[in-house]
């Protein structure tokens, strides 16, 4: 009986685990604090990041070694009517100034945060510290064409 | 011992596998027929049907989805609508505009959506407005009102706005007999010299109508109509009552007779008349409105003059069929064979035979006429008679599968009956005292049968009481079986007098998400804010202002002067899926403007005051929505304050 009684425990200790709860990560235990950082972060607007391509449709962008003049007079265009309400080659504006913004971006990245804003903001770090330095303002979808971005893109190198 | 273990493991397992995750059979079981279960959409799930239910004396028509009776939206339509500044915005007073002048308001009543070959097609809805005769054309894709044609000659255009199959006409009645033309006479002379003018409008292929002509009817009053269908295409019937042409007392004196008409009218006749140059130029004067999508901007035309049709002078074309005790619906089922008539104070329905029709006219199998028309005989133009199925018939619809389902006012009931035998199938109350009915598509040749939505006139104790005026309530059928089974209550807005629905496939992925800013051809809009600009001319300002998350350009402007006329132009510069932008100005007395991404809209500001006066954006855009605001500084009249505007300056 009383291996029974235990058996019996055994068994109700198992359902008692086996329910809810079976996705749940293991989280740090109560008291064991993690090394606080003290490193002062340049700000997200500053930060070089050469590697990284962001997310969304575009994975790959080539750069023609010569700047595409027609290319970048047309990206002039869509960028003076679509972006400028909110980003201007001159001064930090709602939204960082594209001035130089290949010394500090992949072609990818910038393409992605035009065309696929949304996703960029909530999954990729440096988008999500950027809407947090400017204060919490959304990057519009304007929905561009990726010839549209890609002229764009062109025109930023003219900048 | 190894027993009891053995038992106990069995009971273990047991649990374990019945007390976990009851996740994937939820659609087994007794729950899968409960009635909550089939009018739940999870959230984030979309409705499978739209319904547009007219908002009677809203003027304007809700958009609900079904079977969750979730309202989705309200479209204004006759009515001024502050929400979005319809009917204020200097782009749409044009719309209201009447031969009366500025009428801020309207009745709405029998919503109908554009068909091709007898099916719905989901391009547009007409609605007609029964005080101010007009009808207006809805776009499918922008849920905006598009046109609004009004009726001279009319009155009371009830029987209206119901689409022939190729949407080639639609057709506008007179519920009110009047004088045509209108002219200062003794009311009680009316008999005789009142008219009852019928109206046909065309519809182009880009949705355009046109008032081709009016059919000069006898002065009874026309109420509710249909197309023929299918095999009766080309044809249009009318129920009409006060045949007796009472003046006075008309819950009595209009009750009289034992029989009123149904107007027969081949319209396609008619047109092949008006187009080898019959009928006669009258008077009439009428606004037609047009919203161009391009401009953002409506024109109203005033009108002179419509081609009047006697009906006597058309060979053929229109006859009288009677009807008992004052028929109210008019309703053509999905073969077009049968013609449903409600005579409102009788006890049965009469179906009348289209091919019966078509012999009896053939065969000149006329009993009477009235004012020239030809008169058929009831007995040889009725199909059949459904036989005392409740009290106070109205309205008819149909699933595509032989039944036709009627409601019954005064005994509050839809009755479902089979056509070609006329047994009563099934009776299901309504609470209470229904007015329309609908089922999605049962206004065509191919409903869709499986929901039907009962319009009632009375809610009383249905929901929480809201003081003395309640909201309308609906109820939600399953008709999928043989029995009707009552699913859900809803309420709706103003009085739905009808309602038109469809399978949402046919319209959701054609909805319009924003405008493009590139089509933009208002003549005052900025697309950029390098465009944004106010210029003065006498004492008229035009301020052309951007709007993006989350600012305006410019958002200081000075040199604007007490007396002045301040036109506020304002251009959303967003590219994107719902993010409006509104505006409203303190002091202004006008409704605020909601602005569509891409879209310029318009109110105007008379300043009175001088001061620094705010103006902000109404709508929650996004985190910096409180600091989309900005100043316009009024001096006085006679100030030389120069003409500023700015950003971040």
């Amino acid at each position: 009986m009383k291996k029974a009684l235990k058996f019996l425990t055994l068994i109700i200790t198992l359902i008692l685990f086996s329910c809810g709860g079976s996705d749940k990560k293991d989280e740090p235990s109560y008291g064991k604090k993690e090394p606080e950082k003290k490193e002062v972060k340049e700000p997200a607007s500053k930060r070089v990041d050469l590697n990284n391509k962001g997310i969304g449709p575009i994975t790959s962008v080539d750069l023609g070694l010569v700047v595409d003049k027609n290319m970048a007079a047309h990206g002039k265009e869509v960028y003076d009517k679509m972006c400028t309400a909110c980003h201007k080659a001159e001064k930090k504006f709602i939204g960082p100034s594209p001035k130089g913004i290949l010394e500090r971006r992949t072609p990818e990245w910038v393409m992605n945060m035009i065309l696929n804003p949304e996703e960029m903001v909530k999954e990729d770090q440096l988008a999500k510290d950027l809407l947090i330095e400017f204060n919490g303002s959304p990057m519009a979808n304007q929905n561009l064409t990726k010839e549209e971005a890609r002229a764009v893109l062109e025109y930023f190198r003219t900048l | 011992m190894a027993k009891i273990g053995k038992y106990i493991l069995g009971i273990a397992t047991l649990i374990f596998m019945t007390n976990c995750g009851n996740n994937n059979d939820s659609n087994s079981g007794a729950m899968s027929s409960s009635k909550a279960e089939k009018v739940y959409v999870a959230p984030g799930e979309h409705d499978e049907y739209y319904a547009f239910f007219s908002g009677g004396y809203s003027g304007n028509i809700t958009v609900a989805g079904l079977p969750s009776g979730r309202m989705l939206k309200e479209i204004p339509v006759f009515s001024q609508f502050p929400t979005s500044g319809y009917g204020y915005s200097e782009e749409t007073k044009p719309m209201l505009n009447t031969s009366f002048g500025f009428v801020p308001w309207g009745d709405a009543h029998h919503p109908d959506i554009s068909q091709t070959n007898g099916e719905l097609d989901g391009r547009w809805i007409f609605i007609n407005e029964n005080n101010t005769p007009r009808i207006a054309r809805i776009s499918l894709t922008t849920f905006e009102t598009e046109e609004i044609i009004e009726l001279p000659n009319s009155a009371g255009n009830h029987a209206s706005s119901f689409v022939t199959e190729n949407t080639e006409y639609i057709v506008a009645g007179t519920r009110f007999a009047v004088p045509n033309p209108q002219r200062d006479m003794p009311i009680n002379e009316m008999k005789g010299q009142f008219k009852g003018p019928l109206s046909f409008v065309s519809i182009a292929d880009n949705g355009r109508m046109n008032l081709e002509f009016q059919l000069n009817m006898p002065g009874f009053n026309y109420d509710l109509a249909h197309p023929g269908r299918n095999k009766s295409h080309g044809w249009f019937f009318f129920t009409s009552y006060n045949t007796e042409e009472a003046n006075t007392l008309m819950e009595v004196n209009a009750s009289q007779n034992d029989k009123d008409y149904i107007a027969a009218v081949n319209w396609q006749k008619i047109v092949e008349y008006v187009k080898n140059g019959g009928g006669e130029k009258a008077p009439g004067t009428y606004a037609h409105n047009v919203y161009d999508e391009k401009t953002h901007t409506a024109t109203s035309t005033m009108k002179e003059g419509v081609t009047m049709v006697d009906p006597r002078e058309v060979e053929g074309a229109v006859f009288y069929i009677p009807i008992p005790k004052s028929p109210h619906g008019c309703d053509v089922d999905p073969s077009g064979e049968y013609i449903i008539g409600s005579g409102k104070l009788s006890t049965d329905l009469s179906v009348y035979s289209f091919e019966k029709i078509q012999t009896a006219i053939k065969n000149k199998d006329f009993v009477d006429d009235s004012y020239g028309i030809p008169v058929l005989s009831y007995e040889n133009t009725i199909a059949g008679v459904v036989a005392q199925p409740g009290l106070g018939p109205l309205h008819t619809e149909f699933d595509g599968k032989g039944n036709a389902y009627t409601t019954f006012f005064i005994s509050s009931e839809v009755v479902k009956w089979k056509l070609g035998t006329w047994e009563v199938l099934d009776r299901q109350p309504t609470f209470y005292s229904v007015g329309h009915l609908m089922i999605p598509g049962g206004n065509s040749r191919k409903p869709f049968g499986k929901y039907m939505v009962a319009m009632n006139k009375i809610t009383k104790d249905r929901y929480l009481p809201t003081g003395p005026e309640l909201e309308h309530s609906a109820q939600l059928y399953d008709i999928s079986g043989d029995k009707m089974e009552l699913l859900s209550d809803f309420p709706t807005h103003g009085e739905p007098h009808y309602a038109a629905g469809i399978r949402a496939d046919i319209i959701k992925d054609k909805s319009k998400k924003y405008y493009e800013l590139s089509e933009n051809e208002h003549p005052y809009a900025a697309k950029s804010e390098s465009e944004a600009k106010v210029t003065r001319n006498g004492n008229e300002v035009h301020i052309s202002m951007t709007m993006i998350r989350s600012h305006f350009s410019p958002d200081n402007i000075e040199g604007v002067k007490v007396g002045d006329k301040v036109y506020l132009h304002m251009t959303n510069l967003e590219q994107d899926f719902d993010v409006p932008h509104g505006f409203s100005i303190i002091g202004a007395n006008t409704s605020e403007i909601l602005v569509m991404p891409g879209q310029t809209k318009t109110i105007i500001w008379e300043p009175k005051r001088e001061g620094v006066w705010p103006f902000y954006c109404t709508d929650f855009c996004s985190a910096l929505h409180q600091e989309m605001q900005g100043y316009i500084r009024v001096s006085a009249a006679n100030s030389n304050t120069p003409l500023k505007f700015t950003l971040d300056e």
